[in-house]
């Protein structure tokens, strides 16, 4: 299935891009499952990816968690904990 | 529309007397700006430059609204954020918000606030005199947040 990442602030700069449209198993239907898909990847994606790392994950543009699912044609944007205000 | 982003500053005067549009029923107006400051943990910032989240930030700040009006009897809520450039007593943040009493309109007002540094996709880049970084999240925010 087809879905769109976005990669947002510190982590755009650390994975060298914005996001990008990606066909994924549909075995690989929530957060978790991409953001190990992801990771898989080695190098940056491996770091700035890994588990204990202060990461938040937006499905749809809703805050998300490891659970949350994913469907074809979701956005899911991966950026760290927010600091504005 | 209770919620804007824009790269322009703001007039808080005019953006309040807008929100209470002579509403004879409005007795207190809380407002709260947030400001640029010229250090953040023990670096001097020359300059800083915010990012967003388009799209969802503006749906995560009219949940918080939203959630504010559930939470105290007021009467309206505004929030202006600015993103890109900013530079030290620039005006970051604005809220604002109306109500019969103060109580609601001051609680709303801090509520919006706290919520909103720990829910809205914004994110801090700084200048610093020993280059650019990203500003990390404080756990202190987060504790604000969770007190309500």
């Amino acid at each position: 299935m087809k879905v769109k990442v976005l990669y947002l602030a510190s982590l755009r700069e650390q994975l060298g891009k914005p996001g990008e449209d990606l066909e994924i198993p549909h075995a690989t239907s929530t957060v978790a499952g991409l953001r190990a898909l992801l990771m898989a990847r080695g190098g940056p994606w491996q770091t700035a990816l890994a588990q204990g790392k202060a990461l938040r994950v937006a499905v749809n543009q809703e805050m998300a968690q490891p659970a949350t699912p994913v469907k074809p044609g979701d956005e899911v944007a991966f950026f760290p904990p927010v600091t504005g205000g | 529309m209770p919620v804007r982003i824009q790269t322009k500053d703001f007039d808080a005067g005019a953006e309040m007397a807008a929100l209470r549009r002579d509403n004879p029923k409005i007795g207190a107006v809380a407002s709260f700006i947030g400001v640029c400051r010229d250090a953040n943990d023990g670096a001097a910032v020359t300059k800083m430059t915010l990012e967003h989240y388009p799209g969802m930030t503006e749906k995560a700040l009219e949940s918080i609204v939203t959630e504010a009006r559930g939470r105290w009897n007021i009467m309206d809520a505004l929030i202006v954020h600015r993103v890109g450039e900013l530079k030290p007593t620039d005006q970051i943040v604005l809220v604002v918000v109306t109500g019969a009493h103060r109580g609601e309109a001051f609680a709303a007002c801090e509520f919006i606030m706290d919520y909103l540094k720990t829910r809205a996709p914004f994110w801090k880049r700084e200048d610093t005199p020993q280059g650019a970084r990203w500003v990390e999240a404080r756990s202190s925010d987060d504790a604000a947040a969770e007190k309500w």
